[in-house]
């Protein structure tokens, strides 16, 4: 859990020395309410405080980076409170939750405060212009969510992840993988089939931080490397599926989200036995 | 020489920590003043007591007469008194009936080295009886005689020793291989076939030449295998070393395996007339002063043998190896035919026991060797459902601890697993 959260600290920083004080402001409120809402939880439920195993901050740190840095701050407080509190805490604490609390929380501000959420375009700074050579334009798109502008250092992250073998890569891969062909294919119409803007779609940071840092979360993905490459290709088509017809910028969220429920259904995956 | 062999999926490689005792020679143990042999020290059910209170027993008389195919007879290891007849506790947590001998008039075997009978002249019934007679047990619990009496088949001498700590294999295929060997020979005439294969794990040099040097001449094959545990799995062995499947069904396989300490006892049995009165055993861990190899009797209190060592203050004492052994409550337990470590461990060599959730993150499906998911199989058992945890592979659990081993979370994997299994075939 603190090799997760350490591999988000780079996107996160850079986030905040591109966006300001009102980045770090989202991040501060989100890990704050994430730890304080499960030391309150714990103190009432009368469980052993395990603030110490790091999932409150990461959960903390996952809900503010996938928030845009203009929000109201109750909206990351209530969302972080909501995911410690509600999406794992009253399915028993770790390892018990059945979905990621950080896209728990993301979800719940989604579809509680849509407009406060809507995509705003972010005030250009002359900041900005730098890392827009380094990958794309569209990095930027407008969106201003602290995580989307890093999404190069977090893919960093996410790839040492991936190379510790703390996040399965069977997961990503999948997503990306069939979230990019739908998207080339299909992301272009009408003017034309295999005419969509990939770099756009795979750049976007609610696509890294969701790829790489929560459908991973081995609480709430499958066993096994065949189950494990269709989870990921259910949140990859899923996720084209509603960024192309809802147009939200939480598609990626959302749809692992849904794909977390099937969770119990791909573990059912006959698993490759052994030489017995 | 050729590239080691290894099984296909699953193992880890825990530290090794040998080097206490792999260069030091077997040394005697004392004998003890009194003897604790429980009389199921094989996968049957318990031997039937021949002895009465108070009665008087030789130096390898027999206490204990087998029962049915998977027991064995037992033996008295020192002459003496029978004092009592109790039920006691053996380390996996079963109880077994035991005899308590006290040491009381002359030895009559120790010491007098018989001329070594020919075999050859013997039959295989014959072989087979002495074997029998001498209370021979493999070191999976089974009797050697009871392993023999398949037809035909392959013998496959299972040297490997990749539990850490251990050594008492590697040091007598160094001191003793000849014997061994003679052994093995043994038990391929009894086969009926003669085709001996040797899987020695490649790091063992010392262990590599010396059985190298004795098998010169006989034909036999000796293959070196990847140091990787849980090698010395009888179906892992066979599988690395022909690359064949078992099936299922070990019998089905062609090949017996026998461990070293059982050839030699097959050695002794077949041209002595020696029962299995004696084993060795690796007496090691950081609260042992003088880590060493006994050659113990059995039925010698462990304490016994952790004193001769020098006890220093252990954190646990584990009877066996540190992957498979069972911690002890009492030190008051016996020496018996499959002990073959006897570890106390400091406070720095066990891992914290504290346990925090699963969140399934898939470290104990990676090492299984058997391919299972033993973190799914333990949750489906914790919650009742032994049906469903039989049905996703639960029977196909060697308990070799692999799992367990790798738990980020310290869940006491195998543990559960076991109790599901035994319930199952309760």
């Amino acid at each position: 859990m603190l090799a997760v959260t350490a591999c988000l600290v780079p996107g996160a920083a850079w986030g905040v020395l591109l966006l300001g004080p009102a980045a770090l402001r989202v991040l501060g409120v989100a890990v704050g309410a994430s730890l304080a809402a499960e030391l309150v939880v714990q103190a009432l439920a009368w469980r052993r405080f395990t603030l110490g195993d790091g999932s409150a901050l990461l959960t903390g740190l996952l809900v503010g980076l996938s928030l845009p840095v203009y929000v109201p701050l109750f909206v990351p407080a209530v969302a972080a409170a909501f995911a410690a509190a509600v999406v794992k805490a009253s399915f028993g604490g770790l390892g018990c939750n059945w979905m990621n609390p950080a896209l728990g929380g993301r979800l719940f501000a989604a579809f509680s405060w849509p407009v406060l959420l809507a995509v705003r375009p972010q005030p250009a700074a002359g900041w900005l212009r730098l890392t827009a050579g380094l990958s794309d334009g569209s990095l930027l798109g407008g969106t201003g969510t602290a995580g989307l502008v890093s999404t190069l250092l977090l893919a960093v992250g996410g790839a040492y992840l991936l190379a510790r073998r703390i996040a399965a890569w069977e997961i990503p891969a999948g997503f990306a993988a069939v979230f990019a062909l739908a998207f080339w294919a299909f992301g272009g119409l009408p003017a034309g089939l295999f005419r969509g803007d990939l770099p756009s779609a795979l750049g976007s940071g609610s696509f890294a931080l969701a790829a790489l840092f929560m459908a991973t979360d081995p609480v709430t993905s499958p066993q096994g490397r065949g189950a494990r490459l269709a989870f990921g290709a259910g949140c990859g088509a899923l996720s084209f599926l509603l960024r192309a017809f809802g147009g939200r910028m939480e598609a990626p969220f959302a749809a692992a989200a849904l794909m977390n429920m099937f969770v119990p259904l791909l573990d059912r995956w006959p698993a490759k036995r052994g030489p017995r | 020489m050729s590239q080691p062999r290894s099984f296909p999926r699953g193992g880890v490689r825990p530290p090794e920590r040998k080097s206490a005792t792999a260069g030091l020679p077997i040394r005697r143990a004392c004998v003890p003043a009194e003897a604790l042999l429980p009389l199921r020290q094989h996968a049957g059910r318990a031997a039937r007591c021949l002895v009465r209170l108070g009665e008087s027993v030789a130096e390898g008389q027999p206490i204990g007469r087998a029962v049915d195919g998977l027991s064995a007879d037992v033996h008295a290891s020192i002459p003496g008194l029978v004092r009592q007849l109790r039920e006691i506790r053996l380390p996996d947590g079963t109880s077994s009936p035991a005899v308590l001998v006290s040491l009381e008039g002359e030895f009559s075997r120790t010491g007098r080295v018989r001329r070594p009978e020919d075999w050859k002249a013997l039959s295989r019934g014959e072989l087979l009886q002495r074997l029998e007679a001498g209370g021979v047990v493999d070191q999976d619990g089974k009797p050697a005689a009871a392993k023999l009496r398949a037809e035909g088949g392959l013998v496959v001498v299972n040297a490997v020793e990749s539990e850490p700590y251990l050594t008492g294999d590697q040091r007598l295929l160094v001191e003793r291989a000849a014997e061994v060997l003679s052994g093995a020979a043994i038990a391929a005439f009894i086969l009926g076939t003669g085709a001996v294969q040797v899987g020695v794990e490649a790091d063992k040099k010392e262990a590599l030449r010396s059985v190298a040097e004795a098998a010169a001449g006989s034909g036999f094959q000796l293959v070196p295998l990847a140091p990787r545990y849980p090698q010395g799995e009888e179906s892992l062995l066979i599988l690395a070393l022909s690359g064949q499947r078992t099936g299922g069904r070990l019998e089905d396989s062609g090949s017996v395996t026998l461990g070293v300490g059982t050839l030699l006892a097959i050695h002794e049995a077949v041209t002595q007339a020696m029962p299995q009165i004696e084993r060795v055993v690796t007496v090691a861990g950081e609260a042992v002063r003088n880590p060493a190899n006994l050659k113990a009797r059995l039925g010698t209190p462990v304490s016994a043998l952790l004193e001769e060592c020098g006890l220093g203050r252990p954190a646990r004492v584990i009877a066996g190896g540190a992957m498979r052994g069972f911690a002890l409550d009492s030190l008051d337990t016996p020496l018996t035919k499959d002990m073959n470590g006897i570890l106390a461990l400091s406070r720095r060599e066990i891992l914290p026991a504290v346990r925090t959730p699963c969140i399934n993150c898939g470290r104990c499906a990676e090492v299984c060797p058997w391919g299972l998911r033993p973190a799914d199989l333990f949750k489906w058992l914790e919650r009742g459902e032994a049906a469903e945890a039989r049905s996703r592979g639960l029977e196909a659990c060697t308990e070799c601890g692999c799992c367990a081993f790798v738990c980020p979370a310290r869940i006491p994997l195998v543990q559960g697993l076991r109790e599901g299994k035994r319930k199952g075939a309760a």
